[in-house]
């Protein structure tokens, strides 16, 4: 699978006992299963390809038109016909095949991809996500993020827990244009793991050396979190 | 006999007016009509309407058509490349209808098999489902999307055939094929132009019939937007 190491030049805030970037993209490989079809959005969830565990074959999809993205090439091979969603130059894997984007989502509409991996401005505790737009500053669309979230089996955000003012971006309510309802099954922070339930974020998983006190503190929305809630394992 | 070919993307584009909806096939940078971008930018037609999945770069692709201001409206589902076209959003100089990209194909691909609308869940409970109609299926929701109407479209292939015929290669089909099937008029630039008979009928992408006018580009420059490689 893939093998060769991204190297992505993101911008992520590293703070003491919290996951960087890689850590986050590292716990969420561990959802990953033998067999699954996976898409994986731009940022932090590309990253997790790099983290397939041993063993296990899982098949990425491309929205723009491929399925089996193999790792990026090197430098002679590099071909412009040939990128991935996040238009960054890419290979095949073995078993690769080329569509166009019709037969690109209607495998995404038709719940043929197992899991979506993707970003978040906002988050709210019902499943509600917002990532496409920031009224009056930033407006650069949804891309195929609503097509994948209206659709997808089963909706994985990979995000900061907090914006750059502190603020929660785990939410009661997204303040932010929606992206899709009631969607997100699971997130990852750098703080924790959550999955949502009828009764909002449920703590499964701290961070190494974060404490539930701190993840309360940060959470804006519903929150359960059990006091003897695990530290997650990463090798 | 039939006759597609035409000289090159002057001829092609020669009766695309002011205010005329064009499609552009191309996902990014990946797969789109150089040729014709450039000969609409010296013809000058002003007051279109774009449907294409992005908007270039500032520099390429549909971004040299806007530095032109020649572009009334865009039709796409991200265009977070492009900051001249983000200055002409936030302006308001530039009209601009972002719709998810599933949505902008299924719609081109409803208008090239003859269907006035399809059902899609995406956008359901968001500003795209505003003023639309809704029905449930299944118990879940879905939004009425028509297929979109436009007067030309304009699609870039790998290979095509005096006949029309279109084989595309690796992403660079994207929005492609679905776009030719989708225009009122339908020009394809190809790499490569050969006689008819020449290509495997089992490999045609996209039949002749949906393609009007054909020829081969000439000077591909193929920018990549972001080169990312693999240290050995």
């Amino acid at each position: 699978m893939v093998n060769r190491q991204c190297k992505l030049n993101l911008s992520f805030s590293i703070g003491v006992n919290m996951l960087d970037k890689f850590g986050i993209a590292k716990r969420i490989a561990q959802e990953l299963k033998d067999g699954y079809y996976v898409n994986l959005g731009i940022g932090i969830p590309t990253l997790v390809a790099n983290y397939v565990p041993k063993g296990i074959e899982v098949i990425l999809q491309s929205e723009n038109g491929l399925l089996g993205i193999g790792p990026f090439p090197y430098e002679e091979e590099v071909d412009a016909d040939l990128i991935n969603a996040g238009k960054q130059t890419v290979t095949t894997t073995i078993g690769s095949s080329f569509f166009d984007s019709a037969m690109s989502f209607g495998m995404i509409r038709s719940g043929r991809v197992d899991l979506t991996v993707l970003g978040a401005m906002e988050v709210a505790d019902n499943g509600d996500i917002a990532n496409w737009k920031i009224p009056g500053k930033m407006v650069k669309g949804m891309g195929g993020a609503m097509d994948l979230v209206a659709s997808a089996k089963h909706i994985i955000v990979a995000m900061q827990h907090v914006n750059k003012a502190g603020e929660s971006k785990l939410l009661k309510q997204c303040s932010l244009p929606i992206t899709g309802l009631g969607c997100v099954k699971k997130v990852v922070t750098e703080l924790g793991v959550f999955d949502i339930t009828s009764e909002g974020f449920v703590l499964l998983e701290r961070a190494p050396g974060v404490s539930v006190e701190y993840i309360k503190s940060k959470t804006e929305g519903r929150l359960i979190a059990n006091e003897n809630a695990p530290e997650m394992l990463l090798d | 006999m039939l006759n597609k070919v035409v000289k090159n993307a002057q001829e092609a584009i020669h009766d695309i007016e002011d205010g005329a909806v064009i499609m552009l096939g191309g996902f990014g940078l990946c797969g789109i009509p150089e040729n014709c971008i450039s000969a609409l930018v010296q013809k000058g037609t002003k007051n279109l309407t774009c449907i294409s999945n992005n908007a270039g770069v500032d520099d390429f692709g549909i971004g040299l058509m806007l530095k032109t201001k020649q572009v009334k409206k865009m039709i796409s589902s991200y265009v977070g490349e492009n900051a001249e076209f983000e200055r002409q959003l936030l302006s308001g100089e530039l009209e601009v209808e972002l719709i998810p990209q599933g949505t902008l194909a299924t719609r081109c691909m409803a208008a090239g098999y003859g269907m006035p609308a399809i059902y899609t869940p995406a956008g359901v409970g968001t500003e795209v489902a505003i003023g639309k109609e809704s029905r449930e299926f299944n118990g879940k929701t879905y939004l009425l999307e028509h297929a979109f109407n436009s007067d030309f479209a304009i699609v870039k292939a790998w290979k095509g055939d005096t006949h029309g015929n279109l084989i595309f290669r690796a992403t660079s089909r994207n929005f492609n094929p679905l776009m030719a099937m989708a225009g009122k008029i339908t020009i394809a630039e190809v790499e490569e132009l050969v006689p008819a008979g020449t290509l495997d009928p089992d490999m045609i992408h996209t039949p002749g019939i949906y393609i009007n006018r054909i020829f081969e580009g000439k000077n591909y420059e193929k920018r990549i937007e972001q080169i990312t490689v693999s240290k050995r």
